[in-house]
């Protein structure tokens, strides 16, 4: 709902007298509603060459007559078209869909007959710090004296549970302890309730709170946004908000470091992680898309993002046309775009420029690592002469066993396969030579891979698994962690009558063995033992992990026409860890196990080139290939493996983030009406929008320069915008009600000098958020109760003047963490990587390119505060679709606040609440004495009336007996989640609680801030 | 429109009559819309819209070219492609023509020209206007449903079904009034479908369409937790309203009174969702008639369902069948999907007819675009310049078929219907003047059919 005048809530008072006319007030709502239009700024679509917003435009001779004539109303154009009867003459048109009232007549008429004075946007003007009228807290001056003027007492203080509360879910999102509650009521110091605000203002929860408020300006999701909506890492970015609004990072440097924290003097790794919010936006990776279109989509989602976060402006839609309503042009559009010009990236598909970001353990450990590995290669490359020696034979050994091969390469060949089928359902398609699986992730797969060999005389064959940036961890599954554990391989020949009989396999041997997953597991008939390719710990490659080679060597040669091979992966512990992507090359060399894994191109180079010829580089990769098969480094290629390996699971670890690299800038072209087809426009350089305050530098304006303009004294909307947004976080609806527009078709605010005061206030004092949140909300105003006088709520209905408080419900990401906190379930963890809470089956579905699964977060992972749960924009949690959190697709400034139904369902059945009850239950069967009055305060902070107490008592008798008739339905309903189930509990008991606790959860004060 | 209208128009003109009830309206159940009374005598008061995602093959379903058949293999004239948009044939050598794959045939009284390899559409010739001369805006899936569904290509606007909702309130007791149900098929290439096709985008989020998935919990969150019988939950739900209504009592929050009554609409939804997809009182000739035997998840069974949506006055029903995105072996997988969304698509009009229902009601079949008269190997690349739909019933015109795109199939050339049109159609039937169904955001007034659309006179009756 957006902005109606004040002028019309507040009518009965404005008839009694005929206040004076204030252009921005009164008059530009009316021209800009029905006007502007066609008689505004955008000289393309101005009708009749007439432009109403400004004086020149509006009093210019249109030929012995002009639209106004200043004090004469009765000779000016624009009042004979407003009352005109004649459909054709009418202004605003019929078709427009607008009409003007009587009383917005009589106000232009009136605003003529005073000589029409124009004043500039209100918004558009530099901040000036106003007079505060009085002494105390500015705020309560300015509402007070509003109030005065219309004659309004404001109501009394609300309670001090209620504020404790109230203060808490506003500052931190959590709900203060009862203890908490207990002792604030019981402070009788005069600052009490400022001590109770500050305790809250450093706590690390604030930061989380804010970021909620920050992440959805600046659009902040896990993942990609268009068609495969691909998961991307950048929660780095997500840390650097909350620990920016913890440490009270002063917003200019904060805003400086999100748009150019590559650029500054000294880029540090948190000013590099800031600069992941230029590529916060929506990417595509879809085969065939255009990059000349998605250059233009990408332009266009940073001009909206800045312009909205920073700004509260439209510029998106100067796209294609100068500005409707504001004086931004086409050109300043481009002109914008352009300062994001510089930034390293393809217009489509995946960005993959990631910068670590470990925290300081594992900086630590990183270089303890890495030098242990160091240490271990070093040891598996120090020359003896015993080694010498053995390569000498071992170089001998190989050229006679590859003698018959004329070209490496050949050694092995890739077979054709003749017919493949799965026991689990993974659909297995023929890519080529290569399989590849789709379809579901099963628990546990066996392939049977049946290859036509003709007449070869084999002597063993070659399982080549590969990875892909499309499996999980770009490994090799599509499931699990994206590693693949393979329990067993058999070999069997295929008669041409169909007959079966099996080939015996003498030995396994791999290129890669990670410790505890040996080769030989595969042929030892467990299921427990396994081979596996560390997929998971490859997440550093970026077009996928590195192909792993396993080679069977087979008792004796085969010729058999058809083998078919049998790859099982039957782990219990892991049953999604099936490999995908494989192939299966077959060899007829001699000694296969021995010369079939030699690197072609050392062997390629032993066979040509004699020792003494080879130059350092072609003797290092001999030397490399005896070194990682000679069994007498076999303990340091061991020790060096799992080192190597170590440090890639520490790497894999380490938290990574998208971030801006800057390059040479591209070229920007005004593109006529958005049309990206058409690259005649004129080429644009970086510039702010041409009405405001300019930058002056020497050269191209860069992203850096943008950054210090948007927070300058004289930017006239960065402080107005921020002020205008932390109000409404305090008091449920900005002074200007439009958060997102602060331009003409935004609203002139209820309190323009406060929202003026609160700005300059803001910028005059380093750009100090905390500073500026705490004198919010330690103000009167803030302090009032929400339940209105008659008065209050006959004359001022929708509280534009702040007379009470106003109660709004908790967002999605707090409605979930006010039922954790409550129940005891919350995890304190303040950071890191994304998690997945409990989500419906099968939501997921309709996600391809690739499939994806789901996998649930157990233990302290599936209870983080909302604003962790992995934002997936085209298919976000649903239970916070229902509580209207946004997908991030674009800059949201203010979520809708909707009552449906959907909501309902969440409550009463997701098994996040479900869990949250029973845990909460839990708690209250541990307490001593009046448990419905504990769990009901615990929840609202305020005790229960008699009859509510009497309410909540009948459903836990009524449910009590019901459980006591129905133990299985009882033990089902305390099962809900993973949170852990003490054994001797008496589950009726629980579960009649539960129900109780299901009952306060789903209170609508419970999930209110009033 | 009158003055009455003007000021139930919520967020689009306000006058102080319209305060208190403002007040309500941002969180009252769907109820009334704000196009009231509608702008015009409605032909339709729901929509039913086959939603055949991935593209389907103008050139294999409705466009009959017997030049490119002749042009097959030979290569396309540069006169029509040159600077034109492409997707994936992008980077080839040559484009070349590629012929229809199967015949058509003329079918019903109205002897429309549709292909062989659609019998059962065959069958509701007569009733279904098909439009040969579509054109869209965006050439990559995504963007091209979010096009089709919200007018626009940039993310967060409303959905179609959400405006109707919007603008004419839901007719649906105890089921959600914009429902969309997803199948999948066995030829295309699955191309996802983002939520965002079904956002409420900024309109309030009760707008929001509702998907219901064939297997587990039909609609997010519907079923009550293990171990919580019926009579369990009502006695919940009871507690919970009689702890709303006292605390209702002291407090100033109009949010309490809905927030009572939506959890009375939830309980409904918990029994009368869970009837809708019990089939078991359907007539076994009803079965026979889509073909199914249990609601399975199939395009088909998904038809019926939408059926019984519409008896039970659910305003805006889409179902989506993620398959016809066909880049190669258009000949083969053309068959297999026909296999899948024939008879359903057929099944569905017969039966809507033989109820009544379809007099008020419009069936849309159609995807996001259309595909290349060029070969792309032995399939076809997406195509905007001009593709197929039908639609039918609701005050439609039936058995014609409208407009025409070049011999080759390529554009659109006579009676060009852009995607504004359609909906800008659609709305004017439904009773709504598309310029009217309008919501201000970020200072602007926001619509439909964006500042396009005209009313397409010739397909209406």
């Amino acid at each position: 709902m957006h902005s109606w005048p004040l002028l019309l809530v507040l009518a009965p008072l404005a008839a009694q007298a005929a206040p004076p006319i204030r252009f921005n007030k009164d008059i530009r709502p009316i021209l800009s509603e029905n006007c502007f239009r066609c008689h505004g700024f955008d000289s393309a679509k101005r009708k009749s060459g007439l432009r109403l917003d400004t004086p020149e435009g509006a009093m210019a001779d249109l030929g012995g007559y002009a639209a106004i004539v200043k004090g004469r109303p009765g000779q000016s154009e624009l009042v004979k078209r407003i009352v005109n009867h004649d459909p054709d003459e009418l202004m605003p048109p019929r078709e427009s869909g607008k009409k003007l009232t009587a009383a917005q007549i009589d106000l232009l008429k009136r605003w003529i007959a005073d000589g029409a004075p124009y004043e500039p946007h209100w918004s558009f003007v530099p901040v000036a710090r106003p007079e505060v009228p009085g002494q105390g807290n500015a705020v309560d001056v300015f509402v007070n004296a509003r109030l005065g003027e219309e004659g309004l007492a404001p109501a009394a203080e609300t309670d001090r549970a209620t504020l404790a509360r109230r203060v808490s879910l506003d500052l931190v999102g959590l709900p203060p302890m009862l203890e908490e509650i207990d002792a604030f009521v019981a402070d009788r110091r005069a600052d009490a309730y400022e001590r109770f605000v500050d305790r809250l203002l450093a706590s690390p929860h604030y930061g989380e709170r804010m970021a909620m408020f920050w992440l959805d300006l600046v659009r902040y999701a896990d993942s990609i946004g268009y068609h495969s909506d691909n998961a991307r890492e950048v929660s780095p970015f997500r840390d650097y908000v909350i620990k920016a609004f913890n440490d009270n990072k002063p917003f200019d440097r904060f805003t400086v470091e999100q748009l150019a924290g590559d650029l500054v003097p000294k880029p540090t790794l948190e000013t590099r992680v800031a600069s992941t919010y230029n590529m916060l936006l929506e990417t595509t990776e879809e085969g065939g898309a255009q990059p000349k279109e998605y250059e233009a989509k990408l332009a266009g989602d940073r001009v909206r993002s800045v312009s909205g976060a920073w700004l509260g402006a439209t510029m998106g839609c100067a796209q294609c046309h100068d500005h409707k309503y504001d004086p931004y042009s086409a050109r300043d559009f481009y002109a914008m775009s352009a300062f994001f010009a510089d930034l390293q990236e393809s217009p489509i598909m995946s960005r993959k420029e990631h910068l670590l970001v470990p925290t300081p353990v594992q900086q630590v450990q990183l270089k303890e690592v890495e030098a242990q590995v160091d240490r271990a290669r070093w040891r598996f490359q120090e020359p003896s002469e015993a080694l010498t020696r053995a390569q000498e034979a071992w170089e001998a050994k190989v050229a006679t066993a590859l003698e018959a091969v004329k070209d490496v390469k050949t050694r092995w060949t890739t077979q054709e396969v003749a017919e493949v089928s799965t026991e689990n359902g993974t659909i297995l398609t023929i890519d080529g030579k290569t399989l590849d699986g789709s379809g579901p992730t099963p628990d546990g797969e066996t392939y049977q891979v049946t290859l036509a060999l003709g007449q070869q005389k084999v002597t063993a064959l070659k399982l080549i698994v590969e990875g892909s940036s499309r499996h999980i961890n770009k490994g090799y599954a599509r499931a699990g962690n994206g590693n693949f554990i393979l329990t067993g391989v058999e070999v069997d020949a295929v008669g041409d009558d169909g007959k079966v009989r099996p080939v015996k396999v003498k030995t396994a041997a791999a290129d890669y063995e990670r410790a505890g997953f040996p080769v030989a597991a595969v042929l030892d008939g467990k299921r427990e033992t396994g081979y596996s390719g560390d997929g998971h710990r490859t997440v550093q490659a970026s077009r996928g992990a590195p192909e792993r080679n396993l080679v069977l060597v087979l008792e004796r040669p085969v010729t058999a026409g058809k083998l078919r091979v049998t790859l099982r992966h039957q782990s219990r512990a892991h049953p999604k860890q099936v490999m995908t992507r494989f192939r299966i090359a077959a060899t007829t060399i001699a000694d296969p196990e021995f010369a079939g894994l030699v690197p072609d191109e050392a062997v390629s180079l032993l066979k040509r080139i004699a020792a003494a010829e080879r130059t350092p580089a072609q003797a290092q990769i001999v030397n490399d290939a005896f070194r990682q098969s000679t069994p007498m480094l076999g303990n340091v290629r061991r020790e060096l493996r799992r080192l190597e390996g170590d440090r890639q699971e520490l790497l894999a670890a380490i938290p990574r983030t998208l971030h801006s690299i800057p390059t040479e800038p591209r070229t920007v072209r005004l593109l006529p009406r958005g049309n990206w087809l058409d690259d005649s426009g004129e080429e644009v350089k970086p510039a702010v929008p041409h009405f405001m305050p300019q930058i002056e530098t020497e050269g191209r304006a860069t992203r850096l320069d943008l950054a210090r303009w948007l927070v300058r004294r004289d930017n006239p909307l960065t402080a107005r915008v921020l002020a205008n947004r932390l109000w409404k976080l305090y008091f449920g609806h900005g002074l200007s009600r439009v958060l997102d527009d602060l331009g003409t078709q935004g609203e002139w605010p209820s309190h323009p000098q406060l929202l003026d005061y609160l700005a300059a206030d803001l910028a005059e004092n380093g750009w100090n958020v905390k500073r500026l949140v705490r004198l919010l909300v330690t103000s009167d105003s803030y302090r009032r109760s929400s339940t209105a006088t008659a008065e209050l709520k006959a004359r001022d209905p929708l509280n534009r003047l702040f007379g009470r408080q106003t109660p709004f419900r908790l967002d999605a990401e707090l409605v979930r963490d006010n039922a954790l906190a409550i129940s005891g379930l919350l995890s304190p963890h303040i950071g890191g990587p994304s998690v997945k809470p409990y989500q419906p089956d099968g939501y997921w579905d309709q996600l391809n390119f690739p499939k994806r699964y789901y996998e649930i977060d157990h233990g302290e992972k599936g209870h983080r505060r909302g604003l962790y749960t992995h934002w997936q924009r085209t298919f976000l949690h649903p239970s916070f679709v229902a509580f209207d959190a946004s997908t991030r697709e674009e800059c949201t400034a203010e979520r809708t606040r909707s009552n449906t139904p959907q909501q309902a369902l969440v409550l009463l059945n997701d098994p996040t609440y479900v869990e949250a009850a029973r845990v909460f239950a839990q708690r209250i069967l541990a307490v001593k004495g009046d448990r419905l009055t504990w769990a009901f305060q615990r929840t609202l902070g305020r005790k229960p009336t008699d009859a509510e107490s009497r309410v909540l008592a009948e459903l836990r008798q009524k449910h009590l007996s019901m459980y006591r008739d129905d133990e299985k339905a009882a033990r089902a309903l305390v099962q809900v989640g993973d949170a852990h189930l003490p054994r001797n509990v008496d589950v009726v008991e629980l579960a009649t609680w539960t129900s109780v606790s299901r009952a306060i959860f789903n209170l609508h004060e419970t999930i209110t801030r009033n | 429109m009158n003055r009455r209208a003007f000021l139930g128009r919520g967020a689009a003109g306000f006058g102080s009559l319209a305060m208190t009830s403002l007040l309500q309206q941002q969180s009252s159940s769907a109820a009334g819309g704000i196009i009231t009374p509608l702008d015009f005598p409605a032909r339709a008061k729901r929509v039913i819209w086959l939603y055949m995602a991935g593209g389907p093959s103008q050139l294999e379903t409705f466009d009959y070219k017997p030049k490119l058949e002749e042009m097959h293999g030979k290569p396309m004239p540069e006169s029509l492609t040159k600077g034109q948009p492409i997707a994936q044939l992008q980077n080839a050598q040559q484009l070349k023509c590629f012929g229809p794959q199967y015949p058509f045939e003329r079918f019903g009284k109205s002897g429309q020209q549709i292909s062989t390899l659609f019998p059962h559409i065959g069958k509701i010739a007569d009733d279904i206007c098909i439009i040969r001369s579509m054109k869209t805006e965006a050439i990559n899936h995504d963007p091209a449903h979010t096009f089709m569904n919200t007018g626009t290509t940039i993310s967060l606007r409303p959905a179609m079904g959400s405006w109707l909702l919007y603008g004419l309130g839901s007719e649906a007791a105890d089921l959600p009034g914009f429902v969309v149900m997803v199948s999948t098929g066995k030829a295309g290439q699955m191309q996802p479908i983002a939520s965002r096709q079904w956002s409420a985008g900024f309109l309030p989020s009760k707008y929001q369409g509702v998907r219901f998935s064939s297997n587990g919990d039909p609609v997010q969150y519907l079923s009550s937790p293990p171990g919580v019988s019926a009579q369990n939950q009502r006695d919940v739900i009871d507690t919970v309203r009689g702890l709303n209504q006292m605390h209702d009592e002291v407090v100033d929050d109009p949010e309490i009174a809905t927030r009572i009554s939506q959890y009375e609409m939830a309980f409904k939804m918990q029994t009368s969702v869970p009837g809708l997809m019990d089939i078991s009182d359907e007539k076994k000739e009803t079965l026979d008639l889509y073909g199914v035997s249990q609601i399975d998840g199939s395009f088909a069974s998904n038809c019926l369902l939408a059926r019984r949506m519409a008896e039970r006055g659910v305003r805006f029903i889409q179902l989506y069948h993620r398959d016809w995105d066909h880049h190669g072996a258009v000949k083969k997988n053309m068959k297999i999907i026909a296999g899948e969304s024939d008879q359903g698509a057929a099944a569905l009009v017969m039966d809507l007819k033989r109820r009544g229902l379809l007099d008020d009601t419009i069936v849309v079949w159609g995807g996001e675009f259309g595909r290349t008269p060029m070969a792309q190997g032995d399939g076809r690349d997406h195509h905007i310049k001009g593709f197929s739909m039908w639609v039918a019933g609701g005050g439609f015109k039936a058995g014609i078929t409208h407009g025409a795109t070049d011999e080759f199939g390529y554009n659109a050339v006579e009676d060009v219907v852009h995607v504004h049109d359609l909906h800008a159609t659609m709305l004017r039937l439904l009773g709504v003047e598309h310029k009217r169904l309008i919501f201000k955001f970020q200072g602007r007034d926001f619509r439909l059919t964006d500042v396009h659309g005209d009313l397409v006179t010739k397909i209406v009756i």
